[in-house]
């Protein structure tokens, strides 16, 4: 760090920062109250995720990957269940891929939504936190039935799915998704049309698309940024070109619209959703795939759309039952870096909502 | 003029406090009184661990086959057997199940071929040493036996 001058000043936000979310320190330096630079220190919640892969079968690994972004650990399992299907050459079955669609956009759901609880208490509002926990329990409840853990699901396997779907489970989805719709609409009541909300976020935080490419940022972030860049449109996965859905895009890549990119994207979710329920094939919902996995010698990358961006897995194979190597392309670890540029110039209270606009989670930054 | 107004009556910040309000009513009350109130689990849920046995005999259902214990990523599960000369298998001796590192992933569970091996619905396995998570082959059979204190 180079020499201060006389109104500089040196400020540790974090780790135990309540906002944010995990333990980030960020280390300000501070004109005033403009920010001059951001420098974050990560590392904390680091438990050698990769490392561990290494050590384990293909099988024995899956419950690891919910454990990172473990917000959306549906759709962790999902991006490692297809790169390992893809080293064997195995395709999931119509039913389990109908499955796990609905499942990952649920997770979409629930992500976002706590996403929107926290972003909000960050910034003042308490109230809508309460509604959005509300709203996610039912999610995490349709989880808990299906698979028997709310959280750190493993609800997937390699080739399919490990349970068949529950009596009653199309009726609660359908449920959720039809009383889900007037809530967030009940969200954009108590905040989009909140003068002190529009006005806090506007223009706070603001990327353009090209820095976002540079820094190499996807998810909300990006499209808020005018990039219509989605990875289930772009290269869509299990079964995703079924479904008719948009992708939320706004162009000034500001606080605001990242919020509004969020909650349309919620909207979406229910929409694709819809579709995928009111159809799930009949049939297995477990491909042929040996029981000791042992793909051949070779490497697969495989990324899908988190709900907070573009996350990837790429395994090398050395023809045995464990990887020999894989690496995870967290979204929120990408993400991060545009924090520095985000925040520059910006006021220490907006450096909390910039955080919390990023939609980071620590236990995927740090791995 | 409709703006100024707008902005004079605060209408924008009464809307969002009619939402307030109108959750004020009794059924929308979501919290859970636990413990009094039992929150219901699914049948499905991951939880304590139970080794089952025979409803009648009361004899073990476990074969002794170890595949759980190879199953689990933790490596948790220690399987003690003898051959037992007389029948030609193998007779559980004794059987430990670490709880504190087990992260209730079920594979052990999918991995039993006699489903001996059970993650129940219990979810409350609070303890207050770290050994008591360790449970032994009473403790999964029988359930566990919280510590007593005197007041
Ligand atoms: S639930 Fe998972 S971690 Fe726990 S004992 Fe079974 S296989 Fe091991
Ligand atoms: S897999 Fe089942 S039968 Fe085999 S040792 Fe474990 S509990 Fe016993």
């Amino acid at each position: 760090m180079t020499a201060l001058d006389g109104n500089e000043m040196v400020l540790n936000m974090g780790p135990q920062h309540p906002s944010t979310h995990g333990v980030l320190r960020i280390v300000l330096k501070l004109d005033g109250e403009r920010v001059k630079s951001t420098d974050c220190i990560i590392g904390y919640l680091h438990r050698g995720v990769e490392k561990i892969a290494e050590n384990r079968t293909y099988t024995q690994f899956a419950p690891y990957v919910d454990r990172m972004d473990y917000l959306a650990a549906v759709s962790n399992g999902l991006g490692y269940c297809l790169a390992v299907e893809k080293l064997l050459n195995a395709v999931a079955t119509p039913r389990a891929q109908a499955v796990r669609v609905i499942l990952t956009e649920l997770n979409r759901i629930a992500s976002h939504l706590l996403w929107l609880g926290t972003h909000a208490l960050d910034i003042g509002a308490i109230t809508p936190l309460f509604y959005t926990l509300r709203e996610r329990e039912a999610v995490l409840k349709i989880f808990e039935n299906y698979c028997g853990a709310r959280l750190t699901t493993h609800a997937f396997r390699i080739g399919g799915l490990q349970y068949e779907l529950y009596e009653g489970f199309e009726r609660e989805v359908e449920s959720f998704c039809g009383q889900f719709l007037g809530k967030v609409d009940e969200y954009e009541e108590l905040l989009s049309g909140n003068r002190i909300w529009r006005e806090r976020l506007r223009g706070v935080g603001v990327i353009d698309a090209a820095t976002c490419k540079q820094y190499g940022v996807t998810g909300p972030v990006l499209r808020a940024a005018g990039v219509g860049w989605d990875l289930r449109k772009a290269q869509p996965y299990s079964g995703y070109e079924q479904y008719e859905f948009d992708v939320p895009v706004r162009t000034s890549g500001d606080t605001l619209d990242r919020y509004f990119v969020r909650l349309d994207e919620m909207r979406e979710s229910v929409r694709i959703i819809r579709q995928a329920v009111a159809n799930i094939p009949a049939g297995p919902i477990m491909a042929k795939v040996p029981k000791v996995i042992k793909p051949a010698v070779g490497e697969a990358y495989v990324s899908i759309e988190a709900p907070k961006g573009e996350l990837g897995y790429f395994i090398v194979s050395d023809g045995t039952t464990q990887p020999y190597r894989l690496r995870v392309r967290p979204p929120s670890f990408v993400n991060l870096q545009a924090l520095g540029h985000m925040a520059q110039g910006a006021l220490v209270a907006d450096v909390v909502a910039i955080i919390g606009t990023i939609d980071i989670v620590l236990g995927e930054v740090d791995r | 003029m409709k703006r100024f107004l707008r902005r004079f009556l605060l209408l924008d910040l009464l809307e969002g406090l009619w939402v307030t309000f109108r959750h004020q009513s009794p059924d929308q009350i979501a919290t859970e009184q636990y413990p009094s109130e039992r929150p219901a689990v699914s049948e499905r849920y991951r939880g304590a661990p139970r080794l089952n046995v025979h409803p009648e005999t009361q004899e073990t259902l476990c074969i002794s086959c170890n595949l759980c214990a190879v199953a689990c990523p933790e490596n948790l599960i220690v399987v003690g057997s003898v051959r037992n000369p007389e029948t030609k298998r193998k007779d559980l001796v004794h059987f430990t199940y670490d709880l504190s590192r087990c992260m209730f992933c079920g594979l052990c569970e999918d991995a039993c071929p006699v489903d001996a091996l059970e993650l129940t619905q219990d979810f409350e396995l609070a303890s207050y040493t770290r050994e008591g998570l360790i449970w032994d082959r009473q403790a999964l059979e029988e359930g566990p036996r919280p510590t007593q204190y005197r007041q």
